[in-house]
């Protein structure tokens, strides 16, 4: 009877929603939990555990995981246990993690003086420094080697840097006018193949000087650069590991030491600072697996932007046609749902569409009209964030329409009339009245979208993402923004740094940390677009009536 | 049953009485045209196969607040809607009969509704400011008509505030939301939009419906101020209401207009039957 009373009550319901929202909100913090302790930690300094074994063999390494070995049906199934240490120096052991025994180890230490290097290739170093090589000359060794390691790091990072602007800056602009006499004198040709151009000698002469005099000043920047990589990488560091082999490295190949078992707290800190920003504001290195995420984030964030760009006009004007003008009826109810159902639509069904349609089919009409010089290699007929942000917008339009069409249709229907009787015409009213009254739901339309786009993988590997691009859409060279550009996508980096990497292993926790800025882009732009719409909805909201 | 002498008087009575009542004055001299602002002659209105207004034919003064009243669902406020067209809005609207609006002719297709609805403003049951600033809501009708010029703008925001009797009470303020005044506020912001653009008749759908007494009042004492200027239509469920704000009234039922004549006598001697059950409270 109680029971009864207490169920037409409704008290069971009570729990059953609460414990609904409860198991979602718990999975929805593990994942974000499991991420960040993932992701963030590996940026933290381990120390370096060095281990002799019972045959007398030393390794060192950063300790990884310790874990119970299995052996089923014996007495001894997952008594002991074995350690995994990532030892690095994979140019000299042709690996980068091992596992030993407990029972084979003899002796676990840490030793001061021992260094962990991130250069250039072959992933992180493990050794002592034993001595400065200047040219032939030893320049230190031993403890004033270690003590002389900061100062070179830090002078082959400024090295690097200016290395880098003659590279990029310098030579890459004489590169650009260089590839772009070549696309004129392509022209040129081609204008003759199609007769009728007159004479053109007088353009290929000027032509010819301008690409001589850019040809000598490239010879010169050549000079300038083999001059300066000479006289950096005259500096060499020769470290030992632990079990005595010697390597090698050109100062301006190393990018950080430390002595991990050396560091106070402060000192650690440091490390994780700097080596966050450097994941952050760095460009990738050997396969993705080192340095950072920085054309990636760019990458992404300016696909969202430009998706946004194009999708909020078209799903709003849609949204207008079927809200505001288009006769209510059978047809307009079907397209309406026929909307609907696309935004569910495999994402990857847009992307081959966004191949065939805007890469292949518009792409290469764009190419064939405007640009018949650089043929065959084509400029837009081929992937690139332009295609990709069309693919996207398209796939996210659906949103947008939806989400606008009930913002219009939730503007009062009094506040159409005020402006009707006023004697504005149905567009003026749309414009003035309906328009900013609805803006905020179109922005969370937009928000939604965002949120979507910048989630999408799949599409974006068939329209224009790339594992790694040589340059960013947006740089200093004239028009600045090029569309036909491929780009580099947080999303697309996970999975290719997390499964078609080389060294899984090793780039496992970038896995997660990519992971996390992913998340945080997204957080950021939908945080953007929130403001904006709480402001408009402070600014424009209608009444209580 | 009530058909035949519905039909017979309210017309006969309607023009009989105008001529009466009318004193034409000084201040006719801003209308060009003579005569009555808004005449209607055997209009009719059907939504879809739903007949809902017939054979209506009345006129309304120049300079003088007319009152609609009859019971809900008489066909008073659809009427009031045809003298600015508002009925186009809706769909499978017919609307037979001349309505001519200071000799306009008001649903001829030649005729530019946009121009219709300059010349006849419109405050409605429910305040509808803008979601935009009291000054935005109030230059809305010149904005649309293309002025742009800001000491016209200005000027026009004063003046219409002023004869809204709103201006003491938001000069301060003419940039927050025009939803951040009360109630009886918002009403008057609505006037002061609906006179900004001068229109020469002000069209008023149960404007004090929504509003407590006070702003009532206050509203009533505007109507009384604005008759000066603008010829006021108003629909009214108030009976009081209607007694002290209009000259002339008019008393709907079913759709047909059943009695039309000056306030004063239509209230203290009634012609027609219906029109005594009404107003005494017998129904309705």
């Amino acid at each position: 009877m109680d029971l009864r009373k207490a169920f037409s009550r409704g008290d069971h319901l009570v729990w059953l929603t609460g414990s609904a929202l409860g198991i979602s909100l718990l999975m929805i913090l593990g994942l974000v939990f499991v991420i960040l302790t993932n992701g963030l930690g590996i940026f933290w300094p381990s120390p370096i555990e060095q281990l002799t074994l019972a045959d007398g063999s030393v390794v060192a390494g950063e300790p990884i995981q310790r874990q119970a070995i299995p052996n089923p049906g014996q007495p001894d199934h997952r008594q002991k246990h074995r350690v995994q240490l990532k030892v690095g120096n994979r140019d000299l052991y042709g690996f980068d993690f091992k596992w030993m025994d407990e029972a084979d180890i003899a002796k676990r230490e840490r030793p001061s003086g021992i260094y962990l290097v991130e250069r250039s290739e072959y992933g992180p170093l493990i050794g002592t420094p034993v001595r400065v090589l200047e040219g032939e000359k030893e320049v230190a060794s031993g403890a004033a080697a270690a003590a002389a390691l900061e100062g070179l790091v830090d002078k082959a990072e400024r090295d690097r840097r200016a290395v880098r602007v003659i590279e990029k800056d310098e030579i890459g602009a004489v590169n650009y006018d260089i590839e772009r006499i070549r696309l004129q004198r392509r022209k040129l040709d081609y204008r003759e193949k199609q007769g009728g151009a007159g004479d053109l000698s007088a353009a290929r002469r000027k032509l010819d000087e301008r690409e001589k005099e850019r040809k000598a000043r490239y010879a010169e920047l050549e000079e300038k650069l083999t001059k300066r990589m000479e006289g950096a990488s005259s500096t060499r560091v020769v470290f030992r590991s632990v079990d005595g082999q010697e390597k090698e490295l050109r100062a301006l190949d190393v990018y950080r030491a430390y002595p991990a078992n050396d560091l106070s707290w402060l000192g650690r800190a440091r490390v994780y600072a700097s080596r966050l920003w450097g994941f952050l504001a760095d460009e990738p290195r050997e396969a993705n697996t080192e340095g950072g995420i920085f054309p990636a984030i760019f990458g992404t964030v300016m696909m969202v932007l430009l998706m946004s760009l194009m999708v909020v006009p078209l799903g709003v004007l849609a949204a207008l046609y079927l809200r505001e003008y288009a006769k209510q009826g059978l047809l307009v109810r079907t397209v309406r749902i026929a909307v609907n159902n696309l935004a569910g639509v495999p994402s990857i069904v847009f992307g081959v569409f966004g191949l065939g349609f805007f890469v292949y089919f518009l792409g290469g009409g764009i190419d064939r009209i405007f640009f018949p010089e650089s043929l065959p290699t084509p400029t837009y007929g081929t992937g690139g964030i332009l295609w990709a942000s069309l693919t996207l917008a398209l796939l996210t339009v659906p949103v947008v329409i939806v989400a606008s069409e009930e913002a219009l249709a939730a503007v009062p229907r009094s506040v159409r009339e005020a402006s009707l009787a006023m004697g504005a015409t149905k567009f003026q009213t749309i414009l003035r009245v309906v328009l900013p009254a609805a803006a905020p739901g179109i922005l969370t339309g937009l928000i939604l979208a965002m949120a979507r786009a910048a989630g999408e993988v799949a599409p974006l590997m068939l329209t224009g993402v790339v594992k790694l691009a040589p340059e960013l859409p947006l740089d200093g060279f004239f028009p600045f923004f090029h569309l036909d550009r491929k780009f580099m996508h947080l999303g697309f980096h996970i999975y290719d740094v997390g499964f078609q990497s080389p060294n899984v292993e090793a780039a496992k926790p970038m896995v997660y940390t990519t992971t996390i800025f992913l998340l945080v882009i997204v957080v950021l732009l939908n945080l953007t677009a929130i403001v904006v719409r709480n402001r408009l909805r402070e600014k424009y909201k209608t009444g209580a009536f | 049953m009530a058909n035949d002498h519905m039909q017979t008087t309210a017309p006969d009575s309607g023009l009989r009485i105008r001529t009466e009542v009318k004193a034409p004055g000084p201040t006719d001299a801003r209308h060009s045209s003579e005569g009555p602002d808004i005449v209607c002659r055997e209009v009719n209105l059907a939504y879809g196969d739903n007949h809902v207004l017939h054979d209506i034919t009345m006129e309304v003064d120049d300079r003088r607040v007319t009152a609609l009243i009859g019971p809900s669902g008489c066909g008073k406020s659809t009427l009031l809607r045809c003298f600015n067209r508002m009925n186009d809005l809706i769909d499978n609207v017919k609307v037979w009969g001349e309505i001519r609006v200071k000799g306009l002719d008001v649903n001829a297709p030649a005729t530019d509704v946009i121009e219709v609805r300059r010349r006849v403003g419109m405050v409605f049951q429910k305040s509808n400011p803008f979601p935009k600033s009291i000054y935005e809501n109030v230059t809305y009708g010149l904005r649309i008509a293309g002025i742009g010029d800001k000491a016209t703008l200005d000027e026009a925001c004063e003046r219409s505030l002023k004869g809204a009797a709103l201006w003491d009470e938001v000069k301060d303020r003419l940039d927050e939301s025009g939803l951040s005044l009360s109630g009886g506020q918002m009403q008057r912001l609505c006037i002061a939009r609906a006179i900004a653009v001068e229109p020469e008749i002000v069209l008023m759908d149960e404007p004090c419906s929504a509003l407590d007494p006070i702003a009532t009042l206050k509203i009533e004492e505007l109507i009384f101020q604005l008759k000066e200027k603008y010829t006021i239509v108003i629909v009214t469920h108030n009976l009081q209401q209607a007694a002290r704000v209009s000259d002339k009234t008019a008393f709907f039922w079913l759709g047909r207009l059943v009695e039309y004549g000056p306030t004063a006598e239509m209230f203290t001697a009634p012609r027609d039957k219906l029109t005594e059950d009404y107003i005494t409270g017998r129904f309705g």
